[in-house]
């Protein structure tokens, strides 16, 4: 077996004039975790439906561990799936679900009660899986791919419908699985997901390969860092100055709308400095380093097959009677700033949590803060 | 919840070229496992239960009904034995027999189930001929049980005479055996159609509609309503039965009869499980 667990030459899968998957090529290794990445309809769920043979490749081929998965003498236990949470019989247990799958492979009966308990459904084990919710499904489905103790794990969006607990759980679970030497091949929407769980990258847009790299080359060339600048509100005028300024500098500057200024080309030091020189008060100056979200944008813009458009309502509108319109606050973002200070009264805010920036207010719903799009969760 | 559990691969990844090997040994997978893992698929699901229930009911009911309905009229009986009177409720608890052999297959496809058996199983002939064994054995040993008991007791309410040999073997383990294979044929269905109201209304066209046209077309169409008359599935059943053997000859002449109909069921059940094993293999899923 070599150490390319699962290889894909040349695969291409057409339906029809629909070209799914394009002349793709990868290898998949053990002992890492590689995310599999790409926008809606990019190909992903049809490539993993090949790995394990349930959709015939149009040309091209891929195997795992050297052979076609169809010929492997005992599937489970060398690659455990999970492609669709849904796909169990709603009637059946989840106890018995798995106990005809352990059967199927040979596999003791006594490995269900184990997996039940690692995915957390001891309780519900019992249970006809029709009543589960969308998260304890994610959990079967990642019990029947951990039955067969297999080398070589394939998830489709496996954090889809879990909790907070559950994403955390996921993740601890597929770097201890890929840190015992296994393969791991996850696919998700999540970004921020991705970017703390997988240490190798799959792209794939329109069904081609876009990028198959580590997760730290991916983002230092699909995305820039930058700095943010406020100058003191106070004084009107400063903004401009410190813009020409970084200018001359050799940097270069765009105008946030809520006043803010993004700089690239200097360093931070040195808008420190110049700010100094020409006597601008600064109240902030931050490094924002790109995430994988936006280096991932950056890649696939092109690639996007579902593309949305605003929903512009057209032909609805009645003339008179119109919604208000919506009342612009003066000062829109504030949400970096302690709240005030009569907040920290509120019994919302008891237990001595500090409600001072982001999560924790965003979590208790505090009323008059604008959302905050452009501050990035790393 | 368990978040980490201890890493149980006892071999070092280093150690063992960096490729997790798993503690539980690993065995070639056969038939024999498919055909465990089938038996508890059947029997953990409610749809067995209650179709497999229904043709308990079906069949012993129709039969002791018919048998007490002929006791109370005591209308002449034809051939002096009681057996004959197991068709009719052979021919209701077919419906039952049809419906789960298509669920077999027709709900792996429609919950999506499927995908995950040939994940784990990517023989499909291995599936499929766990599937057929499975079925064709609940239904056949079903099927002895209730053909048996009930002719028993359609003697003893009847006092009929004691049939011989020829016609109790025939009437129980024929019939069991053919009900079987018809309940195979319908998994073959279920598998070629995927859609539960799709193939089980295909199965009751193939059962029923020879019959239903072959009384239409006796008078444009007399040969061909013969042949109709005599092929059709539930004139095939019912020359399993002795008094009933004419049913079929008197309109077809020499039409086929008894295990002669059995061997046809059989070549029609390899051909449907020839095709259901060839679309399996060639479908994407």
């Amino acid at each position: 077996m070599g150490p390319e667990m699962i290889e894909a030459v040349r695969l291409t899968k057409r339906y029809g004039a629909k070209t799914a998957v394009d002349d793709l090529s990868f290898r998949v290794r053990p002992g890492l975790v590689t995310g599999f990445l790409g926008p809606n309809g990019s190909g992903k769920s049809t490539t993993m439906r090949m790995i394990v043979g349930l959709d015939r490749p149009t040309s091209g081929t891929v195997t795992v561990g050297g052979e076609p998965f169809r010929h492997t003498p005992n599937a489970p236990r060398t690659v455990g799936a999970l492609l669709d949470a849904k796909a169990v019989h709603g009637g059946r247990s989840a106890r018995n679900h798995l106990l005809s799958l352990a059967q199927l492979s040979g596999i003791p009966a006594s490995r269900v009660e184990e997996v039940l308990g690692v995915v957390g459904l001891r309780d519900v084990a019992g249970k006809r899986s029709k009543g589960f919710s969308l998260g304890m499904g994610q959990r079967l489905g990642i019990a029947a791919a951990l039955l067969g103790d297999p080398q070589v794990l394939l998830f489709d969006e496996p954090v889809n419908g879990l909790d907070p607990e559950g994403i955390y759980w996921v993740r601890t679970l597929m770097k201890r699985l890929a840190a015992e030497g296994r393969t791991v091949l996850v696919s998700s929407h999540l970004m921020s997901e991705m970017a703390v769980t997988a240490d190798h990258l799959i792209v794939i847009g329109r069904g081609r390969l876009l990028a198959d790299m580590s997760v730290r080359d991916f983002i230092a060339r699909n995305s820039s860092d930058f700095a943010r600048v406020r100058v003191a509100d106070d004084d009107p005028g400063q903004r401009e100055r410190l813009a020409a300024a970084l200018g001359d500098a050799g940097g270069r500057t765009l105008s946030e709308p809520d006043g803010m200024l993004r700089v690239t080309g200097v360093p931070l030091p040195r808008i420190s400095d110049l700010a100094h020189k020409d006597g601008i008060r600064l109240w902030e100056l931050s490094p924002h380093h790109a995430s994988l979200e936006e280096a991932y944008m950056r890649m696939t813009q092109s690639a996007v097959e579902h593309r949305s458009t605003d929903d512009e309502l057209a032909g609805f509108e009645q003339e008179e009677q119109g919604p208000e319109p919506l009342v612009v606050p003066e000062v829109p973002q504030q949400g970096w700033y302690v709240p005030p200070a009569d907040s920290r009264r509120d019994p919302r805010f008891a237990h001595g949590r500090e409600p001072a920036a982001g999560a924790g207010e965003e979590r208790d719903g505090a009323p008059g803060r604008a959302p905050e799009s452009r501050e990035d969760a790393r | 919840m368990s978040a980490v559990q201890p890493s149980r691969g006892a071999q070092d990844p280093a150690a063992a070229g960096g490729v997790y090997v798993s503690p539980i040994p690993v065995r070639r997978a056969h038939l024999g496992d498919a055909i465990v893992a089938e038996w508890t698929k059947i029997r953990s699901v409610r749809s067995t239960l209650w179709t497999l229930g229904g043709l308990i009911v079906a069949f012993l009911g129709t039969g002791l009904v018919i048998a007490w309905g002929v006791a109370v009229t005591s209308v002449e009986r034809s051939s002096g034995t009681a057996l004959s009177f197991g068709f009719f409720g052979a021919l209701l608890g077919l419906i039952c027999v049809m419906t789960l052999g298509v669920l077999t297959f027709s709900s792996e496809f429609s919950t999506g189930l499927i995908r995950t058996t040939l994940t784990a199983c990517p023989s499909r002939a291995r599936v499929l001929g766990a599937k057929a064994v499975v079925y064709f054995a609940v239904v056949f040993s079903l099927m002895l049980a209730l053909t048996w008991s009930t002719a028993v007791l359609q003697i003893v309410i009847l006092d009929a005479r004691s049939p011989r040999p020829g016609e109790w073997i025939s009437a129980t383990l024929g019939v069991s055996l053919y009900m079987a294979l018809l309940g195979v044929l319908s998994q073959a269905l279920g598998a070629l159609v995927k859609h539960a109201a799709g193939a089980i209304t295909a199965m009751l066209g193939v059962v029923l509609l020879p019959l239903v046209l072959a009384l239409f077309l006796i008078s444009p169409l007399p040969k061909v309503s013969d042949v109709l008359l005599t092929y059709s599935i539930p004139s095939q059943l019912a020359s399993f039965y002795p008094a009933l053997g004419g049913f079929a000859g008197e309109n077809g002449g020499s039409g086929p009869t008894g295990w002669t109909s059995l061997w046809i069921l059989v070549g029609v059940t390899a051909l449907a499980m020839g095709g259901a094993y060839a679309a399996l293999e060639r479908r994407d899923t």
